[in-house]
């Protein structure tokens, strides 16, 4: 074989491999296309995030538009300070109201955002106000309980 | 001596033997790194071996690549739709493959293709005197001869890896959407929400590099040390599979451990 | 009939391969065992003068090759001093070691060619690791060390391709192609058909005396050495038994150097190895 073939050869082979490489991050991974586009950042506080985790989806109306990038907890309010990264091509209004959900009963866990009327839009850095905080199911089916025994014992 | 004691003495000093051992291939490495530099002036040697290592063991890992992608696409519906959860395939077989079987069995695959032809071809050479030859004419035989070989095994194994990954998800499509007729859009969807670039697919290439490096070492100092004689060489070959095989199911299972304990991400 | 002619057109270099000192290799009182317990060389006093041919002579495993990797540097003595060109191989880095390696070439058994590259890059192989000469001057030289040696019709052929004796040619011109002061062989006649034995033993001599080496030539043949060499050393169980100039050694009447000589089965050497008394075996029981 003579070097000119090897060489060739060679460049074909890395070449290939590199575009396999590539061929997973992208079709098959989910390298986001958002980590490219233009971003801008958006703060929410709740009470309880329930299972939110970094990189979790934001939708809304079901479509993903940003990701969430830090969580941290306020040491004085002892909320959950969420801030995520909404693609610029999508504006909300200031009074959006945010929600942790869940996709079907126990699917991965995002944040909704739901518009509303106000014609000023959220910029970089804003705070959005109204948020709703995750369903955690243990509080739910004890509300229940507490709620029929209550109803229970006021109709005896 | 009792046959008992007999037998726990050969058992420690095979033991501290392996340890004798872990211990000049470290050192081995160490003179490898040591004249890198000196490897890649003359690059074209590099790029021969990748030649003879990575394209010429193509056709083995792209064949098993596909078939176990099909495998996995036959053997994971069987499952998967005892639960209802047909639509998981693609997620199934594309993270099987990325994290695991890929770097996994393409290591395998490439020491027993790749690793044993280096053995044979460096013992060869020292049964040969190529390599005393090559030292009196003050050349380093690690700087032309191993290194090379060594650093064309840890490029090979990550793009191997990939190869056999993309043919098996590629195998695994064929089987489950032109055969089984899963719908494309659930197959490709689920995929690309459930495999992460980090840690799924990062992790799974620093594993097939780590393989690549442990393989190599393991043929390259083989050779080097074969006896010089044709029974030596073909020891030497035979024990290059067997430690690089044994040596790459138990980093499978440390790095897994370690890469996927608290994934959740 | 003998056309080569190998004159000093064969090394453009101008820098004299020449050994600065009287004497090429000295070895003193070299002690040497691959096992230390069981020293395979005992006492080797040697003494190789600049220019000449000196050939090593003994029996199989008596110990000629370990002489030459001592030279080479690829062994350490036990004890004893070994000196290239007055400098002590042993005491030697790594970097004065290969500097010194540079001026020496050696012609393995069989060769040795490296079998992943052709005939013209086994012989460019020191000329482009060790210089930094353009291509055409390096083809100029390769052509010219093949040209000596008779090959240069076969720089474009494998190794695999060319014969026993073609071989070993190869190698020796790889062996000089860098002018060294002093070139090594290890058997450079082993197995060789008569014309090719005729072929090297002449080359070795006209090199020698062209490029104004120094060589030194392990081999038991002792038909072709006589024709060739200056000098000779008799090594047997360790020790230097006999030397002389071919002349001397023609006219020794020591015993070893005689039955060497003369290929008698039986004498200092002997012809059975070390066993029990015969009878005792045959009438011994079947175990």
């Amino acid at each position: 074989m003579n070097r000119a073939a090897i060489d060739l050869w060679v460049g074909v082979f890395v070449a290939v491999g590199l575009g396999a490489i590539l061929f997973l991050a992208l079709k098959v991974g989910n390298l986001l296309t958002l980590d490219r586009t233009p971003s801008y950042r958006v703060e929410a506080s709740f009470d309880n995030i329930g299972g939110l985790k970094l990189r979790s989806p934001v939708k809304a109306a079901g479509v993903v538009v940003g990701r969430v990038e830090s969580i941290k907890l306020d040491p004085k309010t002892y909320a959950a300070v969420v801030t995520m990264r909404i693609d610029r091509d999508y504006s909300f209004s200031k009074d959006t109201i945010a929600s942790i959900n869940t996709s079907g009963l126990l699917g991965e866990v995002y944040i909704g955002l739901d518009a509303g009327g106000d014609t000023a839009m959220l910029n970089d850095g804003d705070h959005i106000a109204k948020t709703q905080s995750a369903v955690v199911i243990e509080k739910l089916i004890s509300q229940f309980l507490f709620d029929k025994a209550s109803q229970g014992g006021a109709g005896k | 001596m009792s046959d008992l004691a007999l037998a726990l003495r050969r058992l420690g000093g095979t033991v501290t033997g392996g340890v004798a051992r872990l211990g000049y291939m470290a050192r081995f490495l160490g003179a490898i790194l040591w004249q890198t530099p000196m490897a890649f002036r003359r690059l074209h040697l590099t790029v021969r071996e990748i030649y003879f290592s990575g394209v010429l063991s193509l056709v083995i890992i792209l064949m098993s690549g596909l078939f176990v992608g099909m495998v996995l696409a036959l053997q994971g519906y069987e499952v998967l739709q005892r639960y209802g959860a047909q639509e998981q395939l693609g997620l199934v077989v594309a993270l099987s493959l990325v994290r695991e079987l890929a770097p996994v069995i393409g290591g395998l695959l490439f020491a027993s293709r790749a690793g044993s032809a280096i053995t044979a071809e460096i013992g060869l050479m020292k049964a040969t005197e190529q390599l005393s030859a090559m030292e009196m004419m003050a050349v380093d035989p690690i700087a032309r001869v191993v290194a090379p070989r060594f650093w064309a095994g840890v490029v090979s194994m990550p793009l191997l890896a990939a190869l056999f990954s993309a043919f098996g998800i590629f195998g695994g499509y064929l089987i489950g959407v032109r055969m089984i007729e899963i719908d494309a859009g659930a197959f490709w969807g689920q995929m690309q929400a459930g495999v992460k670039v980090w840690p799924d697919i990062t992790n799974g290439v620093i594993k097939s590099i780590v393989f690549g490096a442990a393989v190599s070492l393991i043929a390259v100092l083989e050779g080097y040390d074969a006896k010089p004689t044709a029974e030596g060489v073909s020891s030497a070959t035979t024990r290059t599979v067997v430690i690089s095989s044994l040596a790459i199911l138990a980093l499978d299972f440390v790095l897994t451990a370690f890469m996927f304990r608290g994934v959740g991400l | 009939m003998w056309v080569v002619r190998v004159t000093a057109a064969a090394s453009p270099q101008t820098s004299t391969p020449a050994c600065p000192t009287e004497n090429a290799v000295v070895l003193d009182a070299v002690t040497y065992g691959y096992d230390p317990r069981r020293p395979v060389l005992r006492g080797i006093d040697m003494t190789i003068p600049r220019g000449k041919v000196v050939a090593i002579m003994g029996g199989s495993g008596c110990g000629k090759t370990t002489i030459l990797r001592l030279i080479g540097g690829q062994l350490q003595p036990q004890a004893g001093r070994v000196l290239v060109a007055g400098e002590s191989v042993p005491d030697m880095d790594r970097d004065a070691l290969y500097a010194m390696r540079r001026k020496i070439g050696m012609l393995f058994q069989f060769g040795a060619l490296f079998t992943d590259l052709n005939v013209f890059e086994n012989i460019a192989f020191t000329l482009r690791e060790h210089t930094n000469l353009p291509d055409e001057l390096i083809r100029d030289l390769v052509l010219m060390k093949l040209n000596a040696v008779g090959l240069r019709g076969t720089a474009h052929l494998e190794p695999a391709e060319l014969s026993g004796g073609m071989a070993r040619r190869v190698a020796l011109a790889r062996a000089i192609a860098l002018d060294p002061m002093l070139v090594l062989y290890d058997e450079p006649f082993a197995g060789l058909d008569p014309i090719s034995l005729g072929v090297v033993g002449q080359l070795i001599r006209e090199l020698n005396d062209a490029l104004g080496i120094t060589s030194v030539v392990v081999t038991h043949d002792v038909y072709e050495s006589l024709k060739i060499v200056d000098y000779l050393y008799f090594v047997s169980e360790g020790k230097i038994v006999a030397s002389g100039t071919p002349d001397e050694v023609r006219a020794s009447s020591d015993p070893f150097v005689r039955q060497f000589v003369d290929g008698q089965p039986d004498g200092p050497v002997r012809f059975h190895y070390p066993a029990p008394p015969y009878h005792k075996a045959l009438l011994a029981d079947v175990e």
